[in-house]
């Protein structure tokens, strides 16, 4: 469905994306992990047909990014960090604007509407809506003409975790129901959470790619096993047959409290491959 | 054609949400009726229909223009219509199509004052007055980063346009520069009411400035486009 192939793209002298290579099969959540500045917007924009590209090849729905029609547009979905909504309107008066431009049946926005959780505040002006809302109402907007694929760019930035965790299942949900989605975050919990694949963008390269679980234990460097007894002690046991044997007992005589296997987590991997954080301290 | 009625529908949704620009559409045609039926002193007949129509010309259509453009800018709303399809040309008729009607709704108010003899050639003049004003008001607001530097630059050229033709009437000076501006030619037009009193000249002016604004928005759009 999405096919990036050698993607370049510098801004003046600043190289932002260089030789971008992914692949998104249809129904697959793909994330595109990176810190602020590592260029995921950029090539949002660019898949999207929003930006041109200097080199490569950007491959949407069988056709390169440039030369997308309004026809084409219409099947995607994309809801961006800084994409604004009409505060003066209600919320149901912000999507019709937008069944307008679609064609869609107004019946469609009150489904919306209720997908996203904001029924009741059907006829709230936007401006009185909480942030955690707006993004919702944004989502509401994306869906509303059932686009197959989905550009959702940290759609949960700066959300308390009940807003996030609204968010998350709402993206849950609209893969079973088929659609690809490709999301950007520096959120790795959220990452691993909600995405098939993941690619770890970093200054405009990508420096690995693959299913979470798979890059987590591809980087786990310590091979160890770490285990918390009742008596408050800690061990950690390195994988071979004698502590196996030893977990094993421990297990059996009831003196585990946790028992933890040593695989980081995207944000270690993230920052053994490019000695940065993924989220801003 | 059906995005550019979406974007009339839209824009004529937020006119009473809108206040600032919802004064700008309302104020003229208000003070001219009220200060037509209430004051009563010897002064030239029509004079407050005369005046302000010009005035009108120079700052609804232009405030209009600019703030929404500005605003839709800022608030990355312009972005989202773009990516669900509609196109820039057809943000821009739709806006200014929307502002010319109620810039006519609001001449129509003030024509009510007027002999009804007089009220198509008004009606031309302020139809054509609007369509360069809404030209200049998207100009600036297309170029403008935001709502603040759209107020710097939206002011002075307001200032200019609305209080010339009124100011040129108590100074010859400032009447010799303010000849070459469309809204002091409207204001000499509807005067006389007739093509005639503008003389060559004024119709020349307004060629002249309908041809610069255009040149203008078009610079404008070429070099900013709507992002």
């Amino acid at each position: 469905m999405i096919r990036c192939k050698g993607v370049e793209k510098s801004f003046s002298d600043k190289k932002v994306l260089s030789g971008i290579d992914l692949e998104i099969n249809d129904g697959q959540i793909f994330g595109l992990l990176g810190p602020s500045g590592a260029g995921k917007t950029t090539l949002i924009k660019i898949i999207t047909g929003q930006l041109a590209y200097d080199g490569g090849s950007a491959v949407i729905m069988g056709k390169e990014a440039r030369d997308l029609t309004r026809q084409d547009g219409r099947n995607i979905g994309i809801m961006m960090d800084n994409f604004g909504v009409y505060d003066r309107f209600s919320c149901i008066d912000n999507l019709k604007v937008f069944a307008d431009i679609y064609g869609t049946p107004y019946e469609k926005i009150a489904e919306s509407l209720e997908l996203v959780g904001l029924k009741d505040a059907a006829k709230k002006s936007a401006s009185d809506l909480s942030k955690g809302m707006r993004a919702r109402l944004q989502l509401a907007r994306v869906f509303m003409h059932s686009p197959e694929i989905l550009f959702l760019d940290e759609p949960t930035s700066g959300l308390d975790p009940r807003s996030s965790k609204a968010i998350h299942r709402i993206i849950r949900d609209r893969k079973k129901e088929g659609c690809t989605i490709f999301l950007t975050t520096h959120n790795m919990e959220e990452a691993h959470e909600l995405c098939d694949t993941v690619a770890l963008l970093n200054e405009g390269r990508i420096v690995d790619i693959g299913a979470p679980d798979e890059l987590c234990r591809k980087y786990d460097r310590k091979k160890t096993i770490s285990v918390h007894l009742k008596t408050g002690e800690d061990m950690e046991l390195s994988y071979s047959e004698e502590n196996g044997a030893k977990i094993g007992e421990l297990i059996s005589s009831g003196n585990v409290e946790t028992i933890h296997s040593s695989e980081p987590n995207l944000e270690t991997v993230f920052l053994e491959l490019t000695g940065k954080k993924l989220e801003e301290e | 054609m059906k995005n550019i009625l979406t974007i009339i529908k839209k824009q004529i949704k937020d006119t009473v949400k809108n206040k600032p620009v919802l004064i700008q559409f309302l104020m003229f045609p208000v003070m001219t009726l009220v200060f037509e039926n209430a004051i009563d002193v010897d002064m030239p007949e029509l004079f407050f229909t005369k005046m302000f129509s010009s005035m009108y010309v120079g700052m609804a259509p232009l405030v209009a223009a600019a703030s929404i453009i500005s605003e839709e800018k800022e608030k990355n709303t312009l972005r989202v219509l773009m990516m669900a399809g509609v196109r820039p040309f057809e943000y821009l008729i739709g806006v200014s199509a929307y502002i010319w009607i109620l810039c006519m709704a609001g001449s129509a108010v003030m024509a009510t004052s007027l002999p009804s003899r007089d009220i198509p050639f008004f009606m031309a003049m302020m139809g054509a007055g609007c369509i360069i004003s809404i030209f200049i008001g998207a100009c600036i607001g297309i170029f403008a980063k935001n709502q603040m530097v759209t107020s710097s630059l939206m002011v002075p050229v307001m200032l200019i346009l609305s209080f010339s033709p009124m100011l040129a009437m108590f100074n010859d000076k400032i009447e010799k520069a303010a000849r070459f501006v469309f809204t002091q030619q409207i204001k000499v037009a509807v005067d006389g009411m007739s093509f005639e009193s503008a003389g060559r000249f004024g119709v020349g002016v307004l060629f002249a400035n309908a041809a610069l604004a255009l040149v203008l928005f078009f610079a404008a759009f070429r070099k900013k486009g709507l992002e």
